[in-house]
This record gives C-alpha cells, sequence and structure tokens, in this order.
C-alpha cells in the first residue's frame, strides 16, 4: 500500500471532465441545499425551532454524493449510515426541502420522526436512510451489519457511512475499519469521514497524531484518500472512484474530504458565518462564471428562486399542527410501518 | 431432558431452519467452539466476530436494518456494558423514526453468578437493561421457557434481549422439550460436538424433530400455588425460590411462586392476581438492591394493590457492592442463596397487620 493519495482541484480537473448540464444540475443544487441550511438557522433565531445542526459549508462534497447513490429500499439498493450534517445529500437524492423544514417545526408532518428529533436526524427507508442520531459515531458500527447483508445478497448496492473527524476519535470508527476489513470477508462499504477541522470549540490539531484520517485506512488493507471537499470536480472525481471500487470489488473505502463549516457547530455556539471558512459555493460560482457556463445573473436568480420558494414552503409549515401529547405511546415498538 | 444449553441451540436450530434467522453471532459463537457454554455448537447461520462488544450489537442493528433476523451474543452480561447506547439507540429506532424503522434482532448474554466468577463473570443486567425502553427482555429458568422464550424472540419484529442465567445452562428440566429423545446420553451423542482435542471439523450435529413450541411474550407462570404469601422471581433464583417455598411447607407456610420470564412487558395480571389472594409480596432477583428491577414490581405493588396488602412489600437482591468477591463466603454474602430466601419468606409470613 502506498499512502493515501492527496487529490488536488487541479489534479482532479484533468480528469473525466463534468458535462456542463451536471454542472448546473449541481449548482441548482448546492445553491437549494445552503439556501434551506439557512432558512432553518433563520427559524431557529426566530424561535420556529430549538435547536439548528447542519451542513452548510459541506455542498461541493455532499452534492456529488447525492448524486451517485443508487436509490431505493432493499439489499438491491444504497443503504445510508449520516450524521446530521447530510442535508444537500438528501436534496441531492431528490427530496423535498418542505421536509427538513417540518423536522425543524417539529410538525407531527415530520415524516422523519415525527417532531420527535432535531433537523438534520433524517430517516427514510424507502430509500434506505437509516435513523439518524446525535451520537456522533454509532453509525459507525452499524454500517458494517448493513453491508454484511449487501455482500451476502450480492448485487451492486452498498453502504455508505458518514461522519465528522472528531468522531473518529470514538472506538466505533476503528469498529469499523476491523469489521469492513476483515480478510477474505470484506465489505462494500463506503466510509466518508468530512474532516471540517473541528469538534465543536476543538481544533483537530492538539487532538490527532495522525496527519490525514485517511492514513487510518492503511493498516487495514482499506483503499482511502484525502480530497479536498470544498472543490466539486475533486469531490466528483474522487466520489466516483470510490463508488466504483466499492460497487464493483465490493470491499471498503476510505475516503476523507476536506470541508468547511460555514456557521459554526450548531445552534449552540451561535450558527452565525464564519467568514474566514472557504465557501464552495462560491468557489464553485467563480468557476462556472469563469468557465462563461453561468452569468452572476442566472446564479443570483437561481438563489432568489430558492430563497423565495423554501421561505414560503417555512411559512406553510408554521401553520402546521404539533404532534398530539398521547402519540408519545405510539412505535415504541412496530405497528407495521408508518402510520 | 436437556440442558439449558442445549434447549438454546436446538431452539436456535429450528429458527435457523424455520424462522428466518439469518446470523448467530459473537466472539467464540461458531465453530470451533460454539460459544463459551456450547449454546451455538452445530449451527449452520454461527459465526465468529471480532472481540468488539460494540461492533456485535452495532452489526446486530445493521443486519436488522437491512431486514436480517440476526441474533447476537455478548459473552458474558459484564462485558455488555460498553454497549449501552447501541441498545438505547435499538431501543429507540422505531420510536425515533416515529414507526419507520423495525429491527427484528435477539442479543442475548448470559448473566448472574453461580459459576465462581468473580468480579467481570458474576453480575447482573436485568436492573441496568429494565431501564432501556423499546426492547422485550426476557430470562428463563428452564430448558423448556429458554426453548420456547427463544423461539418467541426470533419471531419477534422488535430487538429482544435474552438473559440465560449462567447458573442454570447445565442444569437438566423436568419437562422434555418436543421432539427431544428421551435418553439424555443420546441427545448428547446427537448434538453435542466432541470435547477437544477431537477433530471437530468433520463433526455435524444430527438434530431431532423439534417444533415451533413457544412460550409467548409477557407471560408468567405460577410455578407453585400458595396462599399466605407471593413470591416473585426469574433467572437463578426462581429454582432457589421454590425450594425455599417446598420446604416452608413443612412448617406450614403455603407460599406462591411466580417465575416472571418476561421481564418486560412484565405480566402484571399474574402478580396482581396472586397478590390480591396472598396480600403478601416478595421479589427475589439477584441484581444489585437500588433500583432494581423488583423495587419497580414493589412500587407498583404499593401503589395499586395499598388497600389488598397485610404486610409490606419485601425485597430480596444482591448486596449494593462493587463486585461479586471469588471466594466463596463472598459470593454467598452477596447474592441471595436459598437460606436467605427461606428465612425472607418466614419473615414475611410472620407479618401481621
Amino acid at each position: 500500500m502506498t499512502r493515501p493519495k492527496l487529490v488536488t482541484s487541479k489534479e482532479a480537473a484533468q480528469g473525466p471532465a463534468l458535462e456542463p448540464e451536471r454542472l448546473v444540475q449541481i449548482h441548482e443544487l448546492m445553491v437549494k441545499a445552503r439556501v434551506l441550511e439557512e432558512r432553518l438557522i433563520q427559524m431557529y433565531k426566530q424561535g420556529h425551532g430549538y435547536f439548528w445542526i447542519g451542513g452548510p459549508g459541506e455542498e461541493a462534497f455532499n452534492v456529488p454524493l447525492g448524486l451517485m447513490v443508487k436509490k431505493g429500499q432493499g439489499l438491491e439498493y444504497d443503504f445510508h449510515h449520516w450524521h446530521y450534517r447530510n442535508s444537500a445529500t438528501l436534496l441531492a437524492m431528490g427530496e423535498d426541502p418542505i421536509n427538513p423544514l417540518r423536522q425543524m417545526k417539529n410538525t407531527a408532518s415530520d415524516p422523519y420522526s415525527g417532531g420527535r428529533n432535531f433537523v438534520g436526524h433524517f430517516s427514510k427507508r424507502e430509500w434506505n436512510i437509516c435513523p439518524v442520531s446525535s451520537p456522533i459515531e454509532v453509525q459507525y458500527s452499524m454500517a458494517p451489519g448493513t453491508a454484511i447483508a449487501q455482500k451476502r445478497h450480492g448485487g451492486d448496492g452498498i453502504t455508505i457511512v458518514t461522519g465528522g473527524d472528531a468522531g473518529t476519535a470514538e472506538g466505533d470508527f476503528a469498529t469499523c475499519l476491523v469489521w469492513s476489513s476483515r480478510k477474505g470477508q470484506e465489505v462494500p462499504l463506503l466510509i466518508i469521514v468530512t474532516n471540517n477541522r473541528w469538534g465543536i470549540s476543538t481544533p483537530y490539531e492538539g487532538q490527532h497524531g495522525e496527519e490525514r484520517i485517511s492514513d487510518r485506512g492503511r493498516a487495514f488493507n482499506i483503499r482511502s484518500r484525502t480530497v479536498d471537499g470544498n472543490d466539486v470536480f475533486a469531490s466528483w472525481e474522487a466520489l466516483q472512484e470510490a463508488f466504483t471500487y466499492v460497487r464493483a470489488e465490493r470491499k471498503p473505502y476510505l475516503l476523507e474530504a476536506n470541508v468547511s463549516r460555514l456557521y459554526g457547530h450548531s445552534s449552540a455556539d451561535g450558527a452565525n458565518l464564519h467568514g474566514e471558512e472557504v465557501d464552495c459555493l462560491k468557489r464553485f460560482e467563480e468557476k462556472l462564471q469563469g468557465e462563461g457556463l453561468l452569468t452572476r445573473e442566472q446564479m443570483d436568480a437561481v438563489r432568489r428562486r430558492w430563497t423565495d420558494e423554501i421561505a414560503e414552503l417555512a411559512r406553510r409549515v408554521r401553520e402546521e399542527p404539533l404532534p398530539a401529547p398521547e402519540s408519545i405511546w405510539r412505535h415504541v415498538y412496530w405497528e407495521g410501518g408508518k402510520r | 431432558m436437556a440442558t439449558m444449553a442445549q434447549a438454546i441451540r436446538m431452539a436456535l436450530h429450528y429458527a435457523e431452519e424455520n424462522l428466518g434467522v439469518t446470523d448467530v453471532f459473537g466472539e467464540d459463537v461458531g465453530p470451533p467452539l460454539g460459544g463459551a457454554f456450547t449454546a451455538t455448537q452445530g449451527l449452520k447461520t454461527a459465526w465468529n466476530s471480532p472481540l468488539d462488544e460494540r461492533g456485535i450489537v452495532g452489526a446486530a442493528i445493521g443486519l436488522a436494518l437491512a431486514g436480517q433476523r440476526p441474533v447476537a451474543e455478548i459473552q458474558f452480561c459484564d462485558y455488555i456494558y460498553n454497549t449501552i447506547d447501541l441498545l438505547k439507540l435499538a431501543g429507540n429506532a422505531c420510536w425515533s423514526s416515529n414507526g419507520d424503522w423495525n429491527l427484528p434482532m435477539v442479543v442475548m448474554t448470559i448473566v448472574g453468578s453461580g459459576i465462581r466468577g468473580s468480579v467481570y463473570h458474576s453480575h447482573s443486567f436485568d436492573a441496568t437493561m429494565t431501564h432501556i425502553p423499546g426492547w422485550f427482555i426476557v430470562m428463563p429458568s428452564t430448558p423448556l421457557d429458554a426453548y420456547g422464550l427463544m423461539v418467541s424472540a426470533c419471531k419477534q419484529d422488535n430487538p429482544v434481549m435474552y438473559l440465560p442465567p449462567k447458573a442454570l445452562l447445565r442444569a437438566r428440566g423436568e419437562e422434555p422439550i418436543p421432539g427431544e429423545p428421551g435418553d439424555d446420553k443420546q441427545l448428547s451423542k446427537l448434538i453435542d460436538a466432541p470435547p477437544p482435542p477431537a477433530d471437530r471439523s468433520k463433526w455435524t450435529p444430527q438434530w431431532p424433530a423439534l417444533t415451533g413450541y413457544e412460550v409467548p411474550l409477557g407471560k408468567a407462570k405460577v410455578v407453585r400455588e400458595g396462599k399466605d404469601l407471593t413470591v416473585v422471581s426469574y433467572g437463578r433464583t426462581l429454582p432457589l425460590c421454590r425450594k425455599a417455598a417446598d420446604a416452608a411447607a413443612e412448617e406450614g407456610i403455603s407460599a406462591e411462586v411466580i417465575d416472571l420470564r418476561t421481564l418486560w412487558p412484565y405480566d402484571w395480571e399474574a402478580i396482581q392476581a396472586s397478590v390480591a389472594k396472598t396480600g403478601k409480596v416478595l421479589c427475589v432477583n439477584e441484581d444489585t438492591e437500588v433500583t432494581n428491577f423488583g423495587e419497580h414490581l414493589i412500587r407498583r405493588a404499593v401503589s395499586e394493590l395499598f388497600y389488598q396488602l397485610l404486610a409490606p412489600p419485601q425485597l430480596l437482591a444482591g448486596k449494593f457492592v462493587p463486585g461479586i468477591g471469588l471466594a466463596d463466603p463472598l459470593e454467598m454474602a452477596s447474592v441471595p442463596q436459598q437460606p436467605d430466601i427461606a428465612r425472607a419468606i418466614r419473615e414475611l409470613h410472620a407479618m401481621e397487620p
């Protein structure tokens, strides 16, 4: 094994080019995701929700991720074990943005948790999106389970697990590396770490001996790589390589994406814009403008359209009822599905 | 008669053949060992996992999310404590997703004292586990119940915690498991792997024709009828309660003994009916006595049956000390033994309003 490669946008740009239509689609989804997160933050600040947490700043990586998913229910399709920063992935998979707004407002109509859980804690069995929970590590312990079932089933469905850099300190991350890489029993698991270099208020420096988190894959013979997750082109290329490998080889892949945390950890530390962080959307828009794919006016129009539309959805959600108190007793045990 | 370990093994065999169980796994669960207490020998879906309890429970959750039916084993309950947040997660996956996901999984971990297991092979888990909603929790005290509860557990669409008392794993029952041959030696020859150093790689079990005999979850069993007082117990202390009650009968005390079998959701009707008759209740188990499950039963008895009570409900449980010491006098002093139960029965019987 060689050292995991750091793929820069310059290198990635030499790879297979993204079609213009695809770039326009990615741009629109990134804008939509950003506008959604900014609306969620605003809802929190206006008292239309108790708590905000999400993924603004990860769109350049999370949108391409969502676009590559084999979406559906059951072992033939990709399984998802996410942390709470994957809204852009969910939108890229085709989700209606009203649903995260409902979860923010904890309405009875929230399809992910019926008003029971924080925003960003998605669950959608129809698309194999397993319930997201607040502990930042448990998904790494569960993910090998779905991947074991997929390996046994055959086909090309894979499991995708995401988490942050701070969470890799937990034992569950080691569990994930150990269980996915057992010799002769490797499983089709795409292990993603979005590294924003923060654990709430604690910087990456000072808590890690490893230079890159992807270095940890080497000890387990897991193909590993670090990518500039603020760059759409680099992310697209790296994800394509990772997806292709995991789908075909039925083996794990560790992909670390360096990303930004644009609005801090959560509403607990203010949810204010951190101008010192790289903004992947700005960077992408400069590129699109430079290449002559979209004009500033066109991009502004996209943002206006989504701002208006999501504002309207947020107004609608405000009128929706909260769950009834007696509903706490529902679904302690399985009732045969969502009703 | 089969031992409890053989009963569990036969139930798991029945479940992998007939109930869709896909994976029986954990540390040393697969060949060659087939479980530290032989409960998983010869099973076609049994496999060995890394020595990683969080990985075991996590994989069970993942397998269940993927529509499989796993039975995961944690070798001793003393080692399940580092998975508690995953057990909580398994218990809340359905509720948190507002009914979108369910987890058809069983976690089996042996509990309790009785093999001189010292600090890390003697503890109980029922007090902690009954604090985690979203699970069914069962503890058998006979091989037949062990079989029937495992069959029911493997049919469940929700997580089930299956807690066999290790002191009873090698004990034989009084009632046969439907399908088992009458002769113990014959049963052993059919389903027990040859002991080391024999080469087990060529061994295959010959399973008897088993049935889907079930013990319904949530149903207690009155194992001894009586009219003076009620003893509610489960697991290792259950047979001790029965023996103590038999002995008390010679002193003219008529004790009813209830084997709870399922701790959650528990059979309140059975307790209620018995206490209405006797007016006196003694809860016996071996987990530590502070915030003990028996305390919950007593709280409910006091709240709901107060005017039917003829004496304060009593709890006989493990001492609230950090461990169970290895030396015989230490273990005997830490968790209820038959003479302790006999004394508690006599004392409760002597109480008058």
